[in-house]
């Protein structure tokens, strides 16, 4: 491990000052030389391990702000702070009553234990554990641009089959920013620039010839809150996650679905995917399939194929099509059924 | 009485408290690399990133450039002290700075030592080497590959054994299959991590790390810096999982003392999770055929079974488990056939229940093959194959209580309720299978030595250099004296894990528990021996009575008749402070060399399929329930039933735990571990415990063990039969044959995954 700086500033145009000073408006966030610490369990990680290579932390755990610790449920929606930790979400009653997909989504995440220590706002951007990524030994384009991926023709089992390019097929693993893409949800974000308001969906970026590039942030900007509206479609909800093992696992597919059902009849529904794709993946298409359909295992089936309609397999990761749409149409089936 | 100590049956001893549970989970108890030491320098390792070639270059200015950075170990320093051998304690005969030729991924290139773990880590990762690389040979399927006989090839496996003639009677038979099996690779992956702590006193070597094999280790780590080994001690009292992964000695040792005798202080390497995949030992995988043929009534006529295992170029590392699975039912006719197939790969190693997790599961699973192909029960058909005497050499066994566990696991299981059809039995949108399959393990002993003393105060000291792997062996060697020497447990103190302890066998192969307390119940028989001549002369308080009138209990000498003296007085009859002996156990059939040996680190093992009047083993029956969601297949183990017949008992809960963490390890075996190899590198993908998976408290629900009685006098003086490599045995094709009662799919390669039953 490195040498670095630590610094804990107590407000964030502090903490956006110090990052502004030691980073270049063309800096990726993780790229970066400073870069922001919340609950560490990923870049402490990706740090002893070479993969991430700051010379200066900037922890935002001693930021003043109480909203950053805060989650506020009204009849807008949910505003979430960006430092609370995944755990006491994953906890909050008028979550899952009314959110009941976000808190799914958290409660089937990580371990108990990084669960209390991971922010919310870090889990929104967390990067991927491909495994050749994670070990700097193998050739990584999203670690060194253009050196090449090892996992194109390698091991690729956990691999995405959606939103891929040919310089990365890196799963985004996280299942949070399933649920919150699922409901529209916006983050945001203050930098040496100003304050901005960023959807969800636009956040991440699919690895296209510039893997090094995950995300839509400024290396100086900092996710101050995630904001969720209230919609007809956030009760009837979940995430269904189908993993090798029963905790403590990524997804090797995984759905958050939403519906505004009228009797069986789909009003609206809001579907991610998760575990097979480069980024949080919304599935317009199925949305669209559904629309105004009466919801039973053809239509969820059809709807499956829609959102797999542009999967690109590998060698070891084709099944994933096959059990992505299984998991979505049990997904839908499920939240049809679900007493709300 | 609970479920983690079983109420005692015929033949099983008290369930005792381990004697150390309080230490352990209060962080008290010392592992090797926690153990103090003053001035210590840390050190950290550079590993290859290639699997075949020469190092031609190594570039150290960065490394040497680190704060703190003390010295850099690498080719050439190692030159004056010999190179490993591959031996019972020693891992592989690479050299990996003794010769620049990389044989494997992950291969040892340098040692740096620094101030601070930090800064070691840190010039170990700018270490950086060229190499002229060559294209590696991963596994079975890559080009390169040599196939070698493994009859002969290691001490462990003499012959490939037959009986009768196959052919022909395969040829006749009404009912026949003919199936191939795979296992993949598999890393041991104990949650202590591998370290090394060397220090020089002077002259002497004092090594802290965790081993199962203190005196091999101490003989060859001696041999190998050509020093004397009264020389060198190895410190090892608490071992934080162990599976075989602790008990070859690897080459990083002997670099870790080099580089402490070069600095003059002491250096600790602890490598990391992902360097242990290279440079320790593992599973190799392995691949089967087997054909059975029967007749109408159920009667195996013929069984054939070879098998394939991965080795290192260098090394002939054999498992060969067709000694077992040739033995295990009443074959009418065997052929088996076992294979190496050396790629550039480390050299593999002992993981628990070496030859039998990988064989048996084959043998198993065909086993239930065969029960659907004759359309019978496959408990029923394991009845009717029951056999009086093994096959290949037609000796009885000493004991085989494989039907009582069917039956009592299938009645706590609930068998009777299966509904034998296949995809009959659901539950939702979960269908719902059942399967079973035979758990067997090869009862052996070695030589062994403890040294006893009891105090006029009524203090216990036992001492014997076995190890505490995990498996209980420090509190049931402590319940052996106590039981024989009349003290309670908390007035017995054992040490072991230290090469300065009388020697005891590598603690592998399950012969622990039989080793050590056969030594114990040795010397604390010699310790009753003379309290009973101080208290029956003349003028003793017993005087008169006859040795076998007595018994010891309560810290009292008592006669039949109800005479009773307390032993601090008899001590004081004798006029002595103690009574210590030191006692040597050398089993039946037991060479005139034997306990040379032992002190040499080179114990034989007696028992299993070796001896002339019997073949020894432990039997176990498995039963699991699983569930698989009929839309996304993922396969959940609801229930596990375990019976297990190990002989003596020595204590029901330290023995419960061994079978239980057997069967969960066989449920991950079944569904979860494999180390992927990146075929066209020879590299290892998935080094962390992110990717290698193992069951978590999630994946485990309802567990029974069922300890079922048995009497064996034959196996040893303490009538034990080892079971801490049973209860993994077997519980992989339980698993697969109830994922085939479930969907019909009949998975043949584990582990089983969705993937292989989306299709």
């Amino acid at each position: 491990m490195r040498p670095f700086v630590y610094e804990q500033p107590t407000d964030i145009s502090a903490a956006v000052a110090i990052a502004s000073r030691f980073t270049t408006e063309d800096d990726q966030p993780t790229r970066a030389n400073a870069q922001f610490i919340a609950g560490g369990t990923n870049l402490a990680d990706y740090m002893k391990l070479g993969v991430a290579e700051p010379n200066r932390l900037v922890d935002l755990n001693r930021l003043k702000d109480p909203g950053l610790r805060q989650i506020r449920v009204t009849d807008e929606g949910i505003r979430f702070g960006a430092l609370v930790r995944m755990g006491e979400a994953a906890d909050h009653a008028e979550l899952k009553r009314g959110y009941p997909v976000i808190a799914d989504s958290l409660r089937l995440a990580a371990s108990g234990q990084i669960r209390n220590m991971a922010s919310l706002a870090g889990n929104v951007l967390q990067r991927t554990r491909c495994e050749y990524f994670r070990e700097t030994s193998w050739h990584c384009n999203k670690r060194v641009p253009g050196s090449g991926c090892a996992a194109m023709e390698g091991f690729n089992r956990q691999h995405a089959v959606l939103g891929g390019s040919d310089a990365c097929i890196a799963t985004y693993h996280g299942d949070f920013a399933q649920a919150l893409i699922a409901l529209d949800a916006v983050v945001r974000a203050e930098g040496s620039r100003g304050a901005r308001k960023i959807p969800l969906a636009k956040l991440h970026r699919q690895p296209r010839d510039t893997p090094e590039i995950e995300t839509d942030l400024a290396a100086d900007e900092i996710i101050t809150a995630i904001e969720v509206p209230a919609v007809p479609w956030a009760r009837r909800s979940l995430y269904l996650k189908i993993r090798d093992r029963e905790s403590y696992a990524f997804a090797l597919a995984s759905a958050a679905v939403a519906l505004d059902l009228d009797g069986d009849n789909v009003r609206e529904a809001r579907i991610a995917l998760g575990g097979v794709a480069t980024v949080p993946w919304r599935a317009k298409a199925a949305e669209e399939a559904l629309q105004g359909k009466t919801l039973d295992e053809p239509s969820a089936g059809a709807a499956a194929d829609a959102a797999f309609a542009g999967a690109e397999p590998r060698q070891h990761n084709a099944f994933k099509i096959e059990l992505g749409k299984r998991t979505l149409v049990r997904a839908l089936l499920e939240t049809r059924d679900m007493k709300v | 009485m609970d479920t983690a100590a079983p109420r005692p049956k015929e033949n099983q001893g008290q369930p005792l408290p381990r004697v150390d549970a309080r230490l352990k989970v209060t962080g008290q108890a010392h592992y090797p690399a926690d153990l103090p030491t003053a001035n210590i320098a840390y050190g950290a390792l550079a590993t290859s990133s290639i699997a075949k070639g020469k190092v031609a270059k190594l570039h150290l200015d960065d490394a040497r450039a680190v704060p703190g950075l003390l010295d850099i170990v690498t080719y050439g320093d190692m030159d004056t002290v010999e190179k490993p051998k591959f031996a019972n304690s020693g891992s592989t005969s690479i050299g990996p700075l003794h010769d620049r030729t990389i044989f494997h991924d992950g291969q040892i290139i340098a040692l740096a030592v620094a101030e601070t773990f930090e800064a070691a880590e840190e010039a170990a990762q700018l270490i950086r080497a060229e190499y002229d690389a060559e294209t590696p040979t991963a596994s079975f399927d890559s080009p390169g590959t040599a196939t070698i006989p493994a009859a002969g090839k290691s001490p462990l496996f003499k012959e490939d054994v037959k009986a009768g003639d196959f052919d022909a009677a395969y040829k006749e038979a009404a009912v026949k299959i003919d199936a191939r099996y795979s296992t993949p690779t598999q890393h041991h992956n104990p949650i202590e991590l591998f370290s090394t702590t060397a220090f020089w006193e002077g002259d002497q070597l004092i090594v802290h790390e965790p081993s199962q094999n203190v005196t091999g280790w101490k003989v060859e780590l001696a041999r190998q810096l050509k020093i004397d080994p009264a020389k060198v001690r190895i410190v090892s009292p608490f071992i934080g999982g162990a599976f075989g992964s602790k008990g070859p000695m690897t080459p990083r040792t002997a670099i870790v003392a080099v580089a402490a005798r070069r600095l003059g202080r002491p250096v600790r390497c602890v490598t990391s999770r992902m360097q242990a995949f290279g440079t320790q030992t593992y599973r190799a995988e392995t691949r089967h055929r087997i054909r059975i043929g029967a007749g109408k009534d159920g009667r195996i006529t013929a069984f054939a079974h070879e098998g394939w295992e991965v080795t290192s170029r260098p090394d002939s590392y054999v498992v060969g488990g067709t000694s077992a699975t040739g033995r295990m039912y009443g074959y009418g006719s065997v052929l088996t056939h076992v294979s190496l197939v050396q790629a550039d790969r480390n050299t593999p190693g002992y993981m628990r229940s070496p030859p039998e997790t990988p064989y048996v599961y084959a043998l198993e699973n065909a086993m239930d093959e065969m029960a659907v192909a004759l359309g019978m029960d496959p408990v029923e058909f394991r009845r009717i194959n029951e056999p009086k005497t093994e096959p290949i050499g037609k000796k009885p066994f000493s004991s085989r209580s494989l039907i009582q566990c069917y039956d009592q696991a299938a009645e706590a299981f609930g068998w009777a309720k299966r509904d034998p059809k296949v995809g009959a039995m659901r539950d939702g949108d979960w269908l719902v299978g059942m399967g079973c399959a035979t758990a067997i393990y090869p009862t052996a002993v070695a030589p062994c030595a403890a040294r006893v003393r009891l105090t006029v105060d009524g203090d216990v000291r036992l001492q014997c250099g076995s190890h505490e792997i995990g498996t209980g062996v420090r509190t049931v060697a402590g319940q052996m004296a106590s039981e024989r020497l009349g003290v309670s447990i908390d007035r017995i103190s054992v040490e072991m894990g230290d090469s300065s302890l009388p020697p005891a066998p590598v603690s592998g192969g399950s012969i622990s528990t039989a080793s050590v307390c056969s030594a114990v119940l040795k010397a604390c028989d010699a310790i009753r021996a003379k309290l009973y001549a101080g208290a029956t002369a003349e003028g003793g308080p017993l005087a008169g009575s006859h040795n076998e009138e007595l018994d010891l209990a309560d810290g009292k000498i008592v006669a039949k008749g109800g005479a009773s003296a307390k032993v601090e007085d008899v001590l004081k009859t004798m006029q002595v402070g103690a009574i210590e002996e030191y006692a040597e156990f050398a089993p039946k059939g037991a060479t005139p060399e034997a306990l040379k040996k032992l002190y040499a680190g080179m114990p034989e093992f007696h028992g299993g399929e070796q001896d002339e009047d019997s073949v020894k083993y432990a039997f176990g029956a498995e039963f699991v329930e699983v569930r698989i969601n009929r839309y996304t297949r993922e396969i959940r183990v609801p229930r596990i039933v375990g019976a297990f017949a190990a002989g003596r008992i020595m204590n029901t809960r330290t023995a419960r735990s061994q079978l239980m963490g057997g069967m969960i390890w066989g449920i991950g075996q079944a569904l979860h571990e494999a180390t992927e190899v990146d075929s066209r590198y020879a590299r290892y993908v998935n080094r962390d415990l992110q990717d290698y998976l193992v069951p978590v408290n999630a994946d485990i629900n309802d567990l029974q063990v069922i300890l079922v009685p048995e009497v064996d006098h034959a196996v040893n003086p303490a009538g034990v039969k080892g079971l801490g490599e049973l209860g993994n045995v077997g519980t992989a094709a339980a698993v697969a044959s109830a994922v085939y009662h479930a969907t019909g799919k009949r998975i043949r390669d584990l582990p089983i995954r969705i993937e292989q039953l989306l299709v």
